[in-house]
């Protein structure tokens, strides 16, 4: 195991995993307390599809992640507001948007000569070892970007999520706050999906997130508990992996985000446990 | 003459579509797997159909979408462990549904916190069907089939599962209707009336659980939602009457269904591409469809206040 640990491409993901965990915990936070998680699923879906369009394109497979999601975040907050996006017509869309991905993944392995074949199964479940050079650095940078604006707005954020009527009445600009919101999630879709890949970035989203507030009722200590969890969890994952290689770390990272979920059931009773919103 | 054997999916001879249709049918209908191909389809579509437009009245769909992830684990338990993938289709999803409505509370309270449960059983699940494929054998094109659906290998067997279990859910469905319409639509006044509301809902989960666990054998786990959803809400799109909307769903389910096999016969991309992709265009036109009568609608007392 300590040789796995000593290895470059071991402490590339623990470098780019930790940056992207920290952005993951602090805007799933908001997006569990705004009860936009179906949203989170639909960016999911959507990440997917541009990746494998970026690939059928001959395009960087980031590209298409980042210009997908960031595009259909804001579209998302776009449509939302004037309360014609429902549920169903959000999942309608997000079934087809998918099956337009495996459109694409088709094209890509077809058409493209030297195309690797595991291309689709890396983004749909993630490839946190196989990250090098530049894909550190731009994970670093775009994860440490998207925390610190975060960071920047969480008062009115936090404002505009918990009282959205008195946070406009006072001047907080709620509608601003909530399409800045989207991108930031759109961005970390994006982002997270190279580490646990789009079907599992939901659990990455929501799992630290959900764990903190069953935790604590304070907002702030709630934020960087779930930052601080999903690092710890990323990290637990990572070792998990390396201790034993069978488990794929993708898999191993979302064991241990469950299994630290679970845990806060025991901590707490499932009935005490909303008064985060107070 | 119907013969047994199945192309290769990367096989580089793909059928062509002469315009002959007889032929084209007689020639298509040859094979075996296509034939079962379509009884499935039908099957699927139905089934699909029917249950998806309860989904969509009761507002069901993140839970749909859910049970469609809990097939991913289960099949590919299934082909890890040497049994039948559609034992582990149908185990995994009704269980999936059990626990969902073992989860379900009272309130409507805790809606955020519900969610990242949901959010997180969603992912866990998907993260262990990924663990049981990558340790059957390597990654490459393990999953794909999986989540994205193939056709090309239903057996006759397969069939006769499917129709099995497709007219048990229809059974109970069309016993349970009445009162499953009345709880969907004002549960509280159910209630009132002595309908069993909680025992319809977790009732109506386990049938969806099973005609999920029926429809991923065809399109895939990842877009049997589609196939649920679409052409539900494309059907509420176009009329409010519950038994023609019921109808017009089924018929365009079976319709995006089978024109996708034909599609995905003669062109080499995915089954599951095909039909959410019909599904989603039928959907498209219902909804311009409604803002042109809407429109018209507005349009016409003007025009005769004019004419006056």
């Amino acid at each position: 195991m300590s040789t796995v640990i000593s290895q470059a491409f071991f402490q590339h993901a623990l470098l780019a995993g930790t940056f992207i965990a920290l952005a993951c915990g602090l805007v799933g936070y908001f997006l569990v307390l705004r009860a936009q998680i179906f949203t989170g699923d639909a960016l999911s879906h959507v990440a997917f599809t541009g990746a494998m369009a970026a690939l059928a394109g001959g395009y960087d497979l980031r590209l298409g992640l980042f210009a997908a999601t960031i595009g259909v975040g804001l579209l998302i907050g776009g449509l939302g507001r004037r309360g014609r996006a429902d549920d169903v017509v959000i999942g309608s869309v997000f079934a087809w948007i998918l099956g337009l991905g495996a459109f694409f993944l088709t094209v890509y392995t077809t058409s493209r000569s030297g195309a690797q074949g595991g291309a689709g199964t890396s983004v749909l479940f993630g490839s946190i070892f196989g990250l090098h050079g530049n894909q550190i650095t731009v994970a670093v940078a775009v994860a440490g970007a998207v925390c610190l604006i975060v960071l920047l707005i969480a008062r009115p954020l936090l404002f505009a999520t918990l009282d959205e009527a008195v946070a406009a009445a006072r001047g907080v600009p709620v509608r601003v706050l909530g399409f800045m919101f989207l991108a930031l999630v759109g961005a970390c879709a994006g982002e997270a999906t190279q580490a646990v890949g789009s079907l599992l970035l939901l659990g990455l989203l929501a799992a630290p997130a959900g764990a903190a507030i069953r935790l604590t009722d304070r907002p702030y200590r709630a934020l960087a508990l779930s930052a601080a969890l999903a690092v710890a969890e990323m990290w637990g994952g990572l070792l998990l992996s390396a201790a034993a290689p069978k488990l794929p770390p993708s898999f191993a990272i979302m064991a241990v985000a469950t299994a630290v979920y679970a845990a806060t059931f025991l901590v707490r009773p499932a009935r005490a446990a909303h008064p985060a919103t107070a | 003459m119907i013969t047994d054997v199945v192309p290769l999916a990367s096989d580089a001879t793909s059928p062509v579509f002469s315009w002959k249709l007889l032929a084209d049918f007689q020639d298509m209908w040859s094979y075996l797997y296509m034939v079962n191909a379509f009884r499935a389809g039908l099957i699927v579509a139905v089934v699909c159909a029917v249950v998806g437009w309860f989904m969509v009245l009761r507002r069901q769909t993140f839970a749909g979408h859910t049970l469609s992830v809990a097939a991913f684990p289960g099949a590919s338990l299934a082909v890890l462990a040497g049994f039948s993938t559609s034992l582990g289709y149908f185990g995994f999803c009704v269980a999936a549904a059990l626990v969902i409505a073992a989860m379900q509370r009272e309130g409507r309270d805790g809606g955020a916190e519900e969610s990242a449960v949901t959010g997180t059983v969603q992912a866990f699940a998907l993260a262990c069907g990924y663990l049981f494929i990558s340790l059957y054998k390597g990654l490459l094109e393990g999953p794909t089939a999986l989540l994205f659906g193939d056709f090309l290998g239903i057996t006759t067997g397969q069939v006769v599962t499917l129709a099995v279990v497709g007219a048990v859910v229809l059974a109970v469905l069309a016993v349970i209707g009445r009162p499953l319409l009345f709880a969907s639509v004002d549960p509280e006044v159910a209630a009132g009336r002595g309908v069993p509301v909680r025992l319809l809902g977790t009732l109506f989960l386990v049938l969806l659980g099973a005609a999920t666990a029926e429809a991923s054998q065809i399109t895939g786990t990842l877009l049997v939602f589609a196939l649920m959803v679409i052409p539900a809400a494309t059907a509420q799109q176009l009329t409010a009457r519950p038994g023609l909307s019921l109808l017009l769903s089924v018929l365009l389910a079976l319709a995006a269904c089978w024109a996708g096999l034909i599609a995905a016969y003669y062109q080499p991309y995915p089954l599951g591409f095909f039909v959410t992709g019909f599904a989603f265009a039928a959907f498209v036109l219902a909804h311009l469809f409604r803002f042109a009568r809407e429109a018209a609608g507005r349009r016409a007392p003007l025009q005769m206040g004019s004419a006056a």
